[in-house]
Parts: structure tokens; C-alpha cells; sequence
């Protein structure tokens, strides 16, 4: 590979503290070699291959923590490949894998099979989580360290949460010998059953039963009360209701060390947006009321909030076209995450340093993964924006095998022109 | 203090009447109009019309139902239609087969109307976007019961003159009455004030802001009421306890003669039907000539729904 040289670029690495124009030079292993304004035509070789940037944005490719592959089991969803393309159209070029598939990734073998697909059939890095519980069916702990040490990078029931509260204070107390780092969703079944979206106004108008938000608190105040007494590597996957905002907030403030991640949905969404039963806005967690939605922006702004997740769960059109209850949860993200959360940019709701890291270098530093930064000798993955560009979703555009977007004809600003990964150009918008 | 709000939830669907949050007033007394022309019809000894000949009318009802089911069968054929009502016991809904795939079988039959119960609310929405026929829901969920709140209204009007004014109380099972909801809209609509009387297990989240008084007290709910709707316990909807007993519910709200004497002294009883006397209320007084009007509530729900097939039959 030859040496490239990236000019005239606004450098944007949170990790770095760098915000400034410049340019990077990928060397001949794909690994970024220099980075910043001293970057310029000025000072680079006569013969060099220059990539005139022409001032958009370089970023370091996105890290998201949260991300359904629809292999092995549910191909007709998505695929590796499909994933792949997605991501890369959207600046992700790391994704942490749910291991909701069928079968369950919770064992050794799994793993293998996994990365293997993931290396021949997708240009992005795949980190794959294992489950917390066999099967996830919340009764009998995995191997977190035979699995950790064939390459997991995090444990997470995924759709699911551990009820049992003495599994769950066990599972903490043995996982943080393996260093492990636990994810969990956060909803009590119990109180949750039944329930469709937030427990509110519209549920009482459209007739749908609520799902409380204590349904979430309650979850992460009795796993912060095992965490003070068994300290483990512990992550709250999303938050979505002003309650837990504040239950993170205090014991974040005691002293407490843990992170949270959002949902892109449930910081630029609300309950209103159902409107007449839209199944691909049934979601977990479910979109709540709109000053939910501005105390997790507040919560991203503070640091209350570390990271912000697509939560990309692609459903075929057969799971959606169905009445509300029947439908299935989740909705289509990864190839929007980017520009969706430059809303919150554009609307001065969040600043763009904020905003990068928390898709970069902060899920980057909870997995304890050399990636979401701009580094002199990291993989050069990273991706061009150009930051004002408006553009309108479109599900016959998107590259998902899916096409369940809660956000259909929203109008955007912001588009990723280019994404890199190991120093290659692994996408091209034309 | 009610507020009338304007519904956001849910967008108007002018061809099919999905639910009260859809109409505006305009419509609502064009169907009470026009269901008064029927009254004496359903009465007279000749009952039969030919306004809806030649047109097909389907039942489709995923839930059991004596009296809507009927009601709605028996007005199609006052009017003239072609009425068939779908078993869904034995249908294909058994074998794994989506709504909207039987809304597409049934829709290439070219029904001119399609009636549909069913258990998921916003059921009738979906079918609606996917017939090329008119679509009455015969309520979804918990969400809405259109027809019910209509014969409601017009049980009221015919007893009282108007709605406007009135002070109703709607008591019992909230949570889970579309009977409820589609009242509350419709009567706010009509200018009545709303007693909302509950037990705060059975009280739907922010129902205040549908624009009712709010009580977990029958003697204050009831204080002064021109109407008393009394609503079934929905046992079958209902997931784990809400409540100790039903000996304890009564006691507390179940519709008795000390309780009723708080309401007006010509305060009329009301009851979507069935009834679980002893429950709910007290067996006399739901059979009391002077004061209850459940059984014309029921002889009203059919003109109501002759007039509702006869507009969207048209349109």
C-alpha cells in the first residue's frame, strides 16, 4: 500500500483534544503516521499521493457499542456483509456484535465461527459480546474468561435482562476476576410485561399498555447496590427515562465507577412520534416523553451519559407489518447514527466534541479497544464528514439487508463522505 | 377543571370510522341525526330498507361478542346488505395467517364494508390501510369502541334532550375499557362534564389529561351526576391482582342505592353490557325500570350502527 496523504482537513479527535484544520498521513501499513495542522502541503514529499480533503471533517471511525447481526440464525435479517456496508456507509468502522442470534453466542465455539465470518465477509472489526447467561435465559453464568480470552470483548444478555437478583450479584462478583465488562439492559420483566411503549399519555390514548419507567430504574439501582459491594468492569447498555438520568447522576457524584450508554432513538425521538401505531418505533427501551428525551441529552452533556449506540436491530418487513403488539421491537440504525446525532450538533443541543466522543473514543475506552481515536500509530479508520450536507432518509437507499428506520424522510444534515478502515477506502459515496 | 385537547396521537381517517379521536362534531351529529330516523323504524312491525342493497357487509370479529356482533348484524340487514359474519374460531387466523393477510383475502371478495373486533389496539387502523372498503372498528384493545360511545350518546340525548351540561360519571375498570376512552372523547366532545370514578390500580396513566375529574371516592365521583356509566371488571384482560376481591370492590365501587343517591335524583344508569351483578352493581338497580336505561342502550346501539353503516357504506 502506498503512503496517503489526507490535506486540508479539519482534524476532530475528542480523545486527542485536537479541533483543528490539518491533515494525517496513513503509512504503508494503514496505520495513521501523523495527524494535525502541521500535516500540510508544505512540509510532505514532492511525489506523494495527496487526497485533497477540501475542509470536511476527518474523524476517527465510529465505535457502536450496540449492534444486532443477524448471523448465525436470522440471515434473512442481516448478514455480515450487509452490516458491513451499512456501517461503513455511516462512518462506523467498529461495532460491538449482540450475541441474540440462533444460536446463542455464549460459548467458545461460537466465537470462532464469528470471528471467521466477520473477517472474510465484512471490511469493518467486529467485537463480538457473549452472553451473560446460557442462552440467555438468566439462570447459569457463562465462561467469561475462556470466552475473554478467545477474544470477547463484552457480556450482555442483549434484548434480555438478568432478573435474578442473586445471579446477578454473582455473575458481578465472579466476572470482575476475569476483568469481564458486564452490559446490561436494564428492565425488570415483572414490572415491564405486557407493556408496548412508555407508560403515559399516549399509551392511555392509543389503548396500548405502558411500560413504566421504574421498570428501568429499579434494574439499575439494585445493580449499583452489587456493584458497591462486588466492583466489576459494569456498563448500563441505554438509558431512556429522566429517572435513571438522575440515579446515575448521584451515584456517579458518590464516587461510584461505571458507564451508561442512549440510544441515538431515544435522544432524537419521542412517544409523539408513534403517532397512528408505527411498528418500526416499537422499540426497547421504548421512546418516552419528550422531557425524558431532554434530560438523556442533558445527561450526555455532563458526562452522565458516556456513549451513544445505534442500537441497529434489522427486522424483516414480515416482523413489522403486523398490529403494534404483535410486532417486533427494534429498529434499523447503524447507516443513519451519525448524521442523526449531528442533529443534536446543528440544534446546539449537545457540542460537537461531546457528541464524537461519545460515539469514538468513549465506547473505545469502556471496551478497552485501541480504536475511536486519531492515535500516531493506530489503524488508520477513520471517516470523512461533510458536516452541512443535507440529505433525506430514504429506506430504499439504505444498505441494510433491513429497512425498518424510524426516521423514513427525515431531512438530515451531515453526511459521511468517506470511511476508511486499516488505511484502505472501504466506502466511496459517488 | 376538563380541558378539551385535541387528539396528536392519531391521524383522521375520513372513510372509516376507527374511533371517536377521529370525528369532529360535524360528524358525530350527522351519525346521531341520522340514527334517530331509525328509532321508530327498528320499532314498527316492517323493518326491512334497501338502502345498502347489493352491498356486502363482513363481520369480523377476533374477539367473542354477543351483542356487538349482532347488533351489527342485525342493522346490515335492516338496511339490505349482504351480511356475513366471520368465525375466526375456525379460521385461517388459527393456522398462523396475519391480519393483513386476511384483510387481503377479504378485500378481494370487494366487500363494501368490513366490521372488525379485535384483541390488539390499533387493529382496524392497520386493516384499514391495506382494504379498499370502508372500515368500522367494533372496538380494538383497549383503545376505542366507536358504535358503544355513539349509542351512549344517543341513549343520553334521547332520555335528556342533550349532552351538553350534563355531569357523567364513568366508573369501574378505566385501564382497560376502550368503552371508556371512546366515551371520554366523545362526551368532552358534546360538552358534558366528566366524573372519572376508580380504584387507582384501574386508572390508566395521565387519564387526567383526557380532560376528566378524577376520583378514587364513589360518593364524591358520584356528587351531583346527571349519569352514572358503570363499566364491566375485565377479568380476562387482566394481568396478576389490581385488586383484593370483588367483595371488596363492591363494597367500595360497586354501584349501590346509598351510593346512587349522592348522584341527581333522576340520574339515569348506564352499562356498555355484560353485566356482572353483585360486581358492579347491584342487581336491582341494574334492572330498576325508573332509572336504568341498559336495555335501551342496547335497542338504540342498532339504529346507531344502521346509521354508521348507511354514511361510510356511501363514501
Amino acid at each position: 500500500m502506498k503512503k496517503k496523504y489526507l490535506l486540508n482537513g479539519i482534524i476532530l479527535d475528542p480523545k486527542n483534544l485536537l479541533n483543528e484544520n490539518g491533515g494525517l498521513i496513513i503509512d504503508e501499513k494503514g496505520l495513521i503516521e501523523a495527524v494535525g495542522k502541521n500535516v500540510s502541503k508544505e512540509n510532505i514529499p514532492g511525489d506523494a499521493e495527496i487526497v485533497d480533503i477540501k475542509g470536511k471533517f476527518i474523524l476517527p471511525g465510529l465505535v457502536d457499542m450496540r449492534v444486532f447481526v443477524g448471523e448465525p440464525g436470522y440471515e434473512y435479517k442481516e448478514n455480515f456483509r450487509t452490516l458491513s456496508n451499512a456501517a461503513l456507509s455511516g462512518g462506523v468502522t467498529s461495532v460491538v456484535s449482540m450475541p441474540n442470534t440462533s444460536p446463542v453466542i455464549d460459548n467458545v465455539s461460537m466465537v470462532d465461527f464469528l470471528k471467521r465470518r466477520g473477517r472474510d465477509k465484512s471490511r469493518i472489526n467486529i467485537f463480538p459480546a457473549a452472553s451473560l447467561t446460557k442462552n440467555t435465559e438468566g439462570k447459569q453464568m457463562t465462561e467469561f474468561g475462556l470466552l475473554k480470552k478467545k477474544g470477547i470483548s463484552a457480556f450482555t444478555d442483549g434484548i434480555k435482562t438478568v432478573q435474578d437478583p442473586q445471579l446477578m450479584s454473582r455473575i458481578m462478583n465472579f466476572a470482575s476476576q476475569s476483568q469481564s465488562l458486564i452490559i446490561q439492559h436494564a428492565e425488570d420483566n415483572i414490572l415491564s410485561k405486557g407493556g408496548l411503549i412508555n407508560d403515559g399519555e399516549i399509551s392511555t390514548r392509543l389503548g396500548l399498555q405502558g411500560i413504566p419507567s421504574l421498570a428501568e430504574k429499579i434494574i439499575v439501582e439494585r445493580d449499583l447496590a452489587f456493584l458497591e459491594e462486588y466492583f466489576c468492569r459494569y456498563h448500563i447498555s441505554q438509558v431512556s427515562s429522566e429517572k435513571t438520568v438522575l440515579v446515575i447522576r448521584n451515584a456517579k457524584k458518590r464516587g461510584q465507577v461505571f458507564t451508561a450508554g442512549v440510544s441515538i432513538n431515544n435522544l432524537s425521538l419521542n412517544e409523539n412520534d408513534i403517532g397512528d401505531f408505527k411498528t418500526f418505533l416499537k422499540l426497547s427501551p421504548p421512546l418516552r416523553t419528550e422531557n425524558d428525551r431532554l434530560s438523556l441529552v442533558q445527561g450526555v452533556n455532563d458526562g452522565t451519559i458516556d456513549v451513544i449506540v445505534s442500537d441497529h436491530k434489522p427486522e424483516d418487513e414480515e416482523s413489522k407489518r403486523l398490529t403494534f403488539s404483535q410486532a417486533t421491537t427494534g429498529a434499523a440504525g447503524i447507516e443513519t447514527l451519525l448524521p442523526l446525532a449531528l442533529e443534536l450538533f446543528h440544534n446546539k443541543s449537545i457540542k460537537l466534541e461531546k457528541l464524537i466522543a461519545s460515539m469514538t473514543s468513549n465506547p473505545a475506552k469502556i471496551l478497552g479497544i485501541k480504536k475511536g481515536s486519531l492515535d500516531v500509530g493506530y489503524d488508520a479508520d477513520l471517516c470523512l464528514l461533510d458536516i452541512n450536507k443535507p440529505w433525506v432518509v430514504k429506506q430504499s437507499e439504505l444498505k441494510s439487508k433491513s429497512k425498518n428506520t424510524p426516521i423514513e424522510n427525515r431531512k438530515l444534515q451531515g453526511q459521511v463522505i468517506t470511511t476508511f478502515v486499516k488505511g484502505e477506502i472501504a466506502f466511496n459515496r459517488i | 377543571m376538563a380541558i378539551i385537547k385535541k387528539p396528536k396521537a392519531v391521524k383522521k381517517n375520513p372513510n372509516h370510522l376507527l374511533g371517536i379521536q377521529d370525528l369532529s362534531l360535524i360528524d358525530v351529529s350527522h351519525i346521531l341525526n341520522e340514527a334517530k330516523t331509525f328509532i321508530s323504524l327498528n320499532k314498527s312491525s316492517s323493518k326491512k330498507l334497501d338502502l345498502l342493497r347489493g352491498k356486502t357487509q363482513i363481520n369480523l370479529f377476533f374477539e367473542p361478542s354477543t351483542r356487538t356482533q349482532s347488533s351489527f348484524e342485525l342493522a346490515g340487514k335492516r338496511l339490505g346488505a349482504d351480511v356475513m359474519s366471520m368465525n375466526i374460531v375456525n379460521s385461517a387466523i388459527k393456522k398462523g395467517e396475519t391480519l393483513i393477510d386476511t384483510a387481503m383475502t377479504l378485500n378481494a371478495m370487494h366487500p363494501d364494508i368490513i366490521v372488525v373486533r379485535h384483541q390488539d389496539s390499533g387493529a382496524p387502523n392497520l386493516l384499514s390501510q391495506k382494504v379498499n372498503c370502508a372500515v368500522i372498528n367494533a372496538g380494538d384493545g383497549r383503545r376505542e369502541h366507536p358504535t358503544q360511545a355513539l349509542l351512549d350518546a344517543l341513549t343520553i340525548i334521547n332520555r335528556r334532550g342533550k349532552v351538553e351540561g350534563l355531569k357523567i360519571a364513568i366508573c369501574g375498570d378505566i385501564l382497560h375499557s376502550r368503552v371508556a376512552r371512546s366515551n371520554i372523547y366523545l362526551m368532552n366532545m358534546l360538552g358534558a362534564e366528566i366524573n372519572i370514578v376508580a380504584p387507582k390500580t384501574l386508572l390508566p396513566h395521565s387519564i387526567e389529561r383526557l380532560g376528566v375529574n378524577v376520583y378514587t371516592d364513589m360518593k364524591k365521583g358520584l356528587d351531583n351526576c346527571d349519569i352514572v356509566m358503570m363499566l364491566r371488571l375485565q377479568n380476562e384482560r387482566m394481568q396478576g391482582s389490581f385488586l383484593p376481591s370483588p367483595r371488596e370492590y363492591y363494597e367500595y365501587f360497586g354501584l349501590t342505592p346509598d351510593k346512587l343517591a349522592l348522584a341527581k335524583k333522576d340520574a339515569l344508569i348506564m352499562h356498555p353490557g355484560p353485566m356482572n351483578r353483585g360486581v358492579e352493581i347491584d342487581t336491582n338497580l341494574a334492572d330498576d325500570i325508573n332509572r336504568s336505561v341498559i336495555r335501551e342502550q342496547v335497542e338504540l346501539g342498532v339504529a346507531v350502527r344502521m346509521a354508521c353503516l348507511k354514511i361510510y357504506c356511501k363514501k
